[in-house]
């Protein structure tokens, strides 16, 4: 049995949806930073499927390179927040806000 | 030798570029050793090449050295070139020698000044800039130089530019002495639109043969370089800017606003003398601006109490002398006191540096006294240049050099007994307020104290200074005394003989003996009013006659009310016109976009996510839909 490309793609939509929505209205710097993984993962699922429904390899090969990206910015995510509750004492987005024009 | 001539103008310029560019980066010495060894180096090459012209070459012809070409546009090409011949020799020789004591001078006397490279290297750059303009073989050339020394001047005048009275007083110079530049470079329009050069020989030899005397071209073109005339060298109605200019540094006001600058007028006028024949009217007006400015600065000079103001109102007073003497065609006296003025005037300019560095830099004359005792070098040098500037008969250069003017005034074809009694009556009271100046600051009670003696450095220039207000005089005696005529015959080599009216030993003898009663009295009426008088240090209450007088005539109030504030008025009637509002429209709607730009950036990372989002969502739609 095989599952329909749409549902593939709609469960990527959905999952990509509430990844925005997490970085939009999340305040915390750590939500949004998983918020931001479960995008990339939303926008992986879509190369997969893409990649089942023609029978090629090309879209898990995508998902690799998506997938080693996110382990590097993560890791330089985590590193930047660690920065900001060292100097704001806060992980809020929203405190850290001197670059306003 | 001659082949070195460019030498003298390129080392002050060389100093000056590198105390400007590595000053920070440089000791003290050696920063006074480059600003200094530039100077004196000219001097010492000036005096090989002065006295090679003076040998190889009795008949004074002169030394022509083309660098090379400036602007080659159709036809119009001045070069960079010199022109020495008598006239300029003698400038060239006051103006690195003198110029070259008062670096020395000023070597311990702005020690301990933070801007001490800076000093220096305005300094050096202004001689460079008087030697081009002294030395230039074309009017441009000239009128770099002419610019460079009103720029350096300001910048001179304004070097302790903490104080906002002496910028206002840089500025004062820079504006008004604009007011005669100008003139003088539509004077310069003319005569290029005429000859097609500006090379000041050439149209010099042409001048005679295209313009008849008295015709209206010449008049307005001697008008013009009139003009530059008088605002640089400072003559009524373009005065008002030396006396401020007295904010800059002593050895500075010594160079700059007494021996060298202010004299350019002077060598202006000397240099194009032709178009000051063509023009007479216009030469008569050179000797009543002269006339006119002596008395009025002299008057000033009465009722000053800062001892550099004396000293300033009395520059102008000289100079108003050679312009007298322009004025009736005794071209020779009118250099020969420009030359012996350069040497007393800078003595006592140091002098009064010294005296002023000495007490704290105290100004006032009421608040010193006793000094003769405490302080022998300066004062005795001073005395020297006292009495050079009161023209005391006999002993003084002054004597030699004011006393021709005086006896020219009256005795060329162009004199008069007018002028001859103003030039009189200005000896009178250059004696009283000289020595007015001299009985205040040095005899009388000790008010203060000074603080230290000056060094060798300093009391070496007053000394050879004094040596030379005292024997330079020697070399041009009057017809009746000796006959001297060194320095006459030298500078006839290239200006015209005074054509005089009057001849006779007798009549000569009556008015020599006239000019050194009238200074003698003058010295003796400064001494009755002045020697060992308690005066009181505080300033007095002035009547309104003696405020105008201390004041300089109030020409600062006239042209105040007569042209500033009417300009003033205008521009401020006129300041939203409807141009402006137009470009002040178009300001304010670029300020608005920027604030609503602005906004938007407000640093919250959020919102930048949801303009994203936005933006992706906008561009998928238009992407699908169309």
């Amino acid at each position: 049995m095989t599952i329909p490309m749409e549902y593939g793609l709609w469960l990527a939509a959905i999952l990509f949806c509430i990844g925005l929505t997490g970085v939009l209205a999340r305040r915390d710097v750590i939500f949004m930073l998983m918020s931001v993984e479960v995008m990339l993962n939303a926008a992986g699922l879509a190369f997969i499927v893409g990649g089942a429904a023609r029978g090629s390899a090309d879209g898990q090969v995508m998902f690799i390179f998506i997938l080693s990206m996110a382990a590097a910015e993560v890791s330089v995510g985590l590193a930047l927040i660690i920065q900001l509750y060292q100097k704001f004492k806060t992980v809020d987005a929203d405190s850290a806000s001197q670059l306003n024009g | 030798m001659p082949e070195l001539l460019w030498l003298i103008v390129a080392l002050p310029f060389a100093g000056s570029l590198v105390l400007a560019l590595a000053g920070k980066h440089i000791p003290r010495l050696a920063t006074a050793m480059i600003g200094v060894g530039s100077v004196t180096i000219s001097a010492i090459i000036m005096l090989f090449i002065g006295v090679d012209f003076l040998h190889a070459n009795p008949a004074g012809t002169p030394v022509h050295q083309t660098l090379w070409q400036w602007i080659n546009v159709s036809g119009f090409s001045p070069g960079i070139a010199f022109h020495l011949d008598s006239v300029s020799l003698t400038f060239v020789f006051v103006i690195t020698f003198v110029g070259a004591l008062i670096h020395l001078y000023s070597a311990p006397f702005m020690w301990k000044e933070e801007g001490f490279a800076r000093f220096f290297s305005y300094m050096n750059l202004f001689i460079g800039f008087m030697l081009l303009l002294v030395l230039a073989d074309n009017f441009l050339l000239l009128y770099l130089g002419w610019e460079g020394v009103g720029l350096c001047s300001y910048l001179l005048i304004g070097f302790w530019y903490k104080d906002p009275a002496n910028g206002y007083a840089a500025r004062k110079a820079f504006t008004v002495t604009r007011v005669g530049d100008t003139a003088m470079v539509i004077g310069l329009f003319i005569l290029f639109t005429n000859y097609h050069t500006l090379n000041i020989q050439d149209i010099l030899q042409a001048a005679p043969h295209t313009w008849g005397p008295g015709s209206g071209i010449a008049i307005t073109t001697a008008f013009l370089l009139l003009g530059g005339a008088i605002g640089k060298s400072a003559q009524v109605p373009l005065q008002t800017w030396l006396p401020d200019a007295m904010a800059a540094p002593s050895p500075v006001s010594a160079l700059i606003h007494a021996a060298t600058m202010v004299t350019a007028g002077v060598y202006l006028i000397a240099r194009t003398h032709v178009l000051f024949e063509l023009a007479p009217i216009v030469q008569t007006t050179v000797a009543i601006i002269g006339a006119v400015t002596l008395i009025v600065a002299g008057m000033s000079a009465l009722y000053q109490h800062d001892i550099k103001k004396v000293l300033a109102y009395s520059t102008i007073s000289q100079i108003g002398y050679m312009f007298v003497a322009l004025g009736v065609g005794a071209w020779s006296a009118a250099l020969f006191h420009f030359m012996i003025h350069a040497f007393f005037k800078s003595l006592l300019f140091l002098g009064a540096g010294s005296v002023i560095a000495v007490l704290n830099n105290e100004h006032n004359m009421f608040k010193m006294g006793g000094l003769w005792k405490k302080m022998p070098a300066v004062f005795w040098t001073f005395l020297i240049g006292a009495c050079a500037l009161s023209a005391l008969p006999l002993i003084t250069a002054g004597f030699y050099s004011k006393d021709e003017i005086i006896w020219q005034a009256y005795a060329s074809d162009k004199g008069s007994i007018v002028l001859w009694i103003t030039g009189l009556a200005g000896a009178f009271i250059t004696a009283l307020y000289t020595f007015r100046m001299v009985f205040l600051t040095f005899f009388g009670n000790a008010k203060a104290e000074p603080a230290y003696r000056p060094g060798v450095a300093m009391t070496l220039p007053l000394v050879v200074l004094a040596f030379l207000s005292f024997a330079g005089g020697f070399i041009q005696l009057p017809d009746n005394m000796g006959h001297v005529t060194l320095f006459s015959q030298f500078i006839h080599h290239t200006l015209p003989v005074t054509v005089t009216a009057t001849s006779g030993h007798a009549a000569e003898w009556i008015a020599q003996v006239i000019a050194a009663v009238v200074s003698i009295a003058g010295l003796a009426l400064a001494y009755r009013i002045y020697y060992n008088k308690p005066f009181p240090a505080a300033e007095p209450v002035r009547s309104p006659i003696q405020r105008f007088f201390f004041q300089g005539w109030d020409f600062d109030q006239l042209y105040d009310k007569g042209i500033v504030q009417p300009i003033v008025f205008l521009s401020r009637i006129d300041k939203n016109d409807i141009i402006d509002r137009f470009y002040t429209g178009l300001a304010s709607i670029a300020g608005l976009f920027n604030r609503g730009l602005a906004a938007t950036q407000n640093g919250k990372l959020r919102w930048y996510a949801m303009a994203l989002g936005i933006g992706a969502v906008i561009t998928l739609t238009i992407l699908l839909y169309t």
